[in-house]
């Protein structure tokens, strides 16, 4: 009877949950729900914010955070969410909801870790951004820890992967971002020791697969691409090794490109192609599902350091570590110019139209016109404290955050 | 239901420690206030989750109906923390905090002065007691004040790390003005009391700025005398898994094929201030290597213990023979306590072996060969040895 009953109220939850989905879906188009924006390019389809800004007009509000963190705020609707760590040993983990409108704090729930929390100095266990379906965000940090609560802040489900997996940690911190695609979440948990992939019921927090990864650090984040053939969303699992695509429902592999790749800056897809910090750049375009994508073209010149590379218009932007952007031809990799910008840089540009917004270690947001001959700064603003995450970018406005504050600019 | 403030401070000046025995019935006399809610089986079901999700939706359910409980039932949610493991703890924090937001918000007052006396009581979990403490301190800020100063050797770290951090300021304020016999009193308080490896150094500078002697390893509980034995091959990093003679038997009068030739046993003793034991001095700075080190433990009585390690090369350690953790990841870094591993002590002696694992890289920051452990309790509180030796001069003092 008492089973009767649970099954009935599980029901009725993915009922009110997909009803709340639903709900959501007129204002999607202005969320930003995971790492690099709901799909994953860094960009906004349509205009989003001045490309002259000024400190005094364009800081709308500024919040103070309780920890430190480098993980992107993600927008969903009027919320924005971001994670944060505090403690001597960084293993009080915040996740907080702000309204977008003023800055106020809606709600903050913490947790202790139950992994690993030491990481290099630069970086914090708040280093993963997190993700939403729309309805729930999933969040998850360094230690492992990973928790589901719903835009009311009520916990849906929680894991601690180093519980599961006692070795999976690295030392030097993890920093790979969740993404959900449909009602699975896939998390790459990859390090020298214990290294998986694993595709979790957004649900209800089980896995539905999980897989062997190499045992090699790594910091790069999943994106999600059309299969060639099906149409069907893959997942891109970057590694030391190349890159391999997924069926993130069951796990199973499409398709594999083994020529290596970055740990740190992650893969970006534009038109159907994949283009991954791999020998610089290398463009694939996948073909059916059992066979290796095509190989466009390679560029050692467009070579990354840590910010993810970003395709906007016809072009691909890419940082050095010198902090010069490189503008490459998404046609055949050329280089059309390059502009030195005051680095150095840990997060990803975001942009709209013919901007591009990068935010430097120093907490300099710089605007760059791409449409220019050379390329060209077009306004600043300094925020005047280290700034090491990707900027969240919605419909007016552009969300940053460092270890003390959470920064709206918009119009 | 206290009224304010000073209330709570005469609470819990009047009852101070020895006042626990009103908590162990307050679970009992707050079972009235949700009747219709079996509140006992919806934290079961939260204590009972497993590993891989397993129990997530039950406990999903469990939360939903627990937050419908009034403010009372707080105090039952916080004393299920001390049955609960760290994804238990995890799950009733944060319905917890759903039920502080709602009466909050709704303007009820919360059970401020049950708070009190469940913070009071040691008995129950840490953590849960460090929830009610930030609490107390939301809700009235100026109680921490007096409460922290009876915290100097909390069971609670986080706790305890406040209530030394005021010792440390004391003290630090003493110094500035020229007192120097109080100041150094109150760092030794504080050294006594303080287990965050920042506070012991902060501490442990401000004796010696005094001229005062301070024994960190013995402080930290780290081991210091060893044996160790190497030479082992690591090629190709397959010397992790692979089993060489110390893993099967310790005889120190033994000598085994190593790498390149027979190895035999030899001393090596640390002075290191933080129990780092450089495997290189005994070895040379090899590459592509494995050695033991072992040492003997003698415990006045059987009890539960963590071993905590510092190592940026791939280890394993055994306790009595009985692996209790191994881990394959070179040069990601060091640092005190990186590793928390529990094992049980048996009384008389135990055998403490690690093996230490050098890998291929040829890089400047990849030369180190060490170690630090030390063994304490889960507050980090050192459990020494009864045949712990001397400290080791440290090569300043030797200098001296």
């Amino acid at each position: 009877m008492l089973k009767r009953f649970e099954e009935t109220e599980q029901v009725m939850r993915r009922c009110i949950l997909l009803f709340l989905s639903i709900c959501a879906l007129p204002i999607q188009g202005q969320d930003w729900k995971q790492f690099r924006g709901s799909d994953g390019s860094g960009i906004l389809g349509h205009p989003a914010l001045p490309a002259k800004l000024d400190m005094d007009e364009h800081v709308d509000w500024k919040q103070a955070l309780p920890g430190r963190g480098l993980s992107s705020p993600i927008v969903v609707g009027d919320r924005v969410f971001v994670s944060c760590a505090s403690g001597v040993n960084q293993d009080r983990l915040h996740v907080r909801c702000h309204a977008v409108s003023d800055g106020a704090l809606m709600w903050e729930r913490q947790f202790w870790a139950t992994g690993r929390t030491m990481c290099h100095e630069k970086t914090s266990v708040a280093a993963p951004t997190p993700a939403s379906d729309g309805s729930r965000v999933f969040v998850l940090f360094s230690s492992n820890d990973l928790f589901c609560l719903d835009l009311e802040g009520r916990l849906q489900w929680l894991r601690g992967l180093t519980a599961d997996y006692p070795n999976a940690s690295n030392s030097l911190g993890m920093a790979s971002s969740p993404i959900v695609i449909g009602d699975t979440l896939v998390v790459q948990s990859e390090n020298d020791s214990e290294s998986f992939a694993v595709g979790i019921d957004a649900d209800n927090g089980k896995n539905r697969w999980r897989m062997d990864r190499p045992k090699a650090a790594n910091w790069t984040s999943p994106v999600v691409m059309d299969d060639a053939v099906s149409g069907k969303k893959l997942v891109i699992l970057q590694s030391s090794k190349g890159v391999t695509a997924v069926d993130p429902a069951s796990g199973e592999i499409a398709w594999n490109y083994a020529d290596g790749a970055s740990t740190i800056p992650s893969s970006v897809v534009a038109g159907g192609i994949l283009l991954v910090p791999s020998n610089g750049i290398t463009a694939l375009r996948p073909r059916s599902a059992d066979a290796e994508p095509e190989q466009l073209w390679r560029s050692s010149r467009l070579r990354p350091a840590t910010p993810s590379p970003v395709v906007l218009g016809e072009h691909l932007y890419t940082v050095n570590q010198a902090g010069v952007v490189t503008c490459g031809s998404l046609k055949d990799g050329d280089r059309v110019w390059q502009l030195r910008l005051k680095g150095p840089f840990s997060g990803t540009p975001v942009g709209w139209g013919q901007y591009l917004y990068f935010v430097n270690e120093k907490g300099l947001l710089q605007v760059v016109d791409t449409e220019t001959e050379e390329g060209e700064i077009v306004s600043q603003i300094d925020l005047g404290e280290t700034v090491l995450c990707t900027p969240a970018l919605v419909d007016g406005a552009l969300f940053v955050r460092s270890d003390q504050h959470l920064w709206k600019i918009a119009e | 239901m206290i009224r304010n403030t000073g209330d709570l401070f005469c609470l819990l000046s009047r009852r101070g420690l020895r006042g626990l025995s009103l908590a162990v019935g307050l679970g009992a006399s707050l079972c009235g206030h949700a009747a219709s809610l079996d509140i006992d089986t919806e934290i079961a079901v939260i204590q009972a989750i497993g590993p891989e999700g397993r129990g997530n939706e039950r406990a999903q359910m469990a939360v939903r109906r627990l937050e419908q409980a009034d403010g009372d039932t707080l105090l039952r949610i916080l004393a299920a923390m001390d049955e609960a493991d760290g994804l238990g703890l995890n799950w009733l924090r944060a319905t917890a905090d759903v039920i502080v937001d709602r009466e909050l918000s709704n303007g009820s007052r919360l059970p401020l002065e049950a708070l009190g006396e469940f913070l009071l009581d040691v008995r129950h979990h840490p953590r849960a007691r460090r929830y009610a403490y930030e609490l107390i301190a939301r809700l009235a800020p100026d109680a921490t004040d007096r409460l922290l100063p009876g915290m100097i050797n909390d069971p609670s770290v986080e706790l305890r790390r406040d209530a030394v951090q005021r010792l440390v300021d004391q003290a630090s304020s003493l110094e500035s003005s020229g007192k120097n016999a109080g100041a150094s009193l109150m760092f030794r308080q504080a050294l006594g009391a303080a287990r965050d490896v920042d506070q012991i150094e902060s501490v442990a500078a401000g004796l010696r700025r005094l001229g005062r002697e301070v024994d960190l390893p013995k402080h930290f509980g780290f081991l210091t005398h060893w044996n160790v034995i190497g030479p082992f091959d690591n090629t190709g990093r397959r010397g992790f898994a692979e089993v060489f003679p110390p893993e099967n038997e310790i005889r120190l009068d033994a000598a085994y094929p190593g790498k390149g030739k027979s190895v035999t046993w030899q001393r090596l003793v640390t002075s290191d201030e933080y129990g780092m034991l450089d495997v290189n001095k005994a070895f040379g700075p090899l590459k592509e290597v494995t050695a033991y080190a072992y040492t003997e433990f003698e415990s006045d009585e059987a009890l539960p213990v963590e071993f905590r390690l510092g190592c940026k090369n791939a280890w394993k350690l055994w306790l009595n023979g009985e692996l209790l953790f191994g881990r394959d990841e070179y040069h990601r870094g060091i640092r005190i306590d990186q590793y928390r591993v529990r094992g049980k002590m048996k009384a008389g002696k135990n055998v403490v072996l690690v093996k230490v694992c050098q890998n291929e890289q040829m890089e400047d920051w990849t030369v180190e060969w060490q170690f630090q452990l030390r063994v304490c309790d889960e507050t980090g509180t050192a459990i020494l040895a009864a045949n712990r030796p001397a400290t080791p001069m440290t090569e300043a003092k030797k200098r001296r």
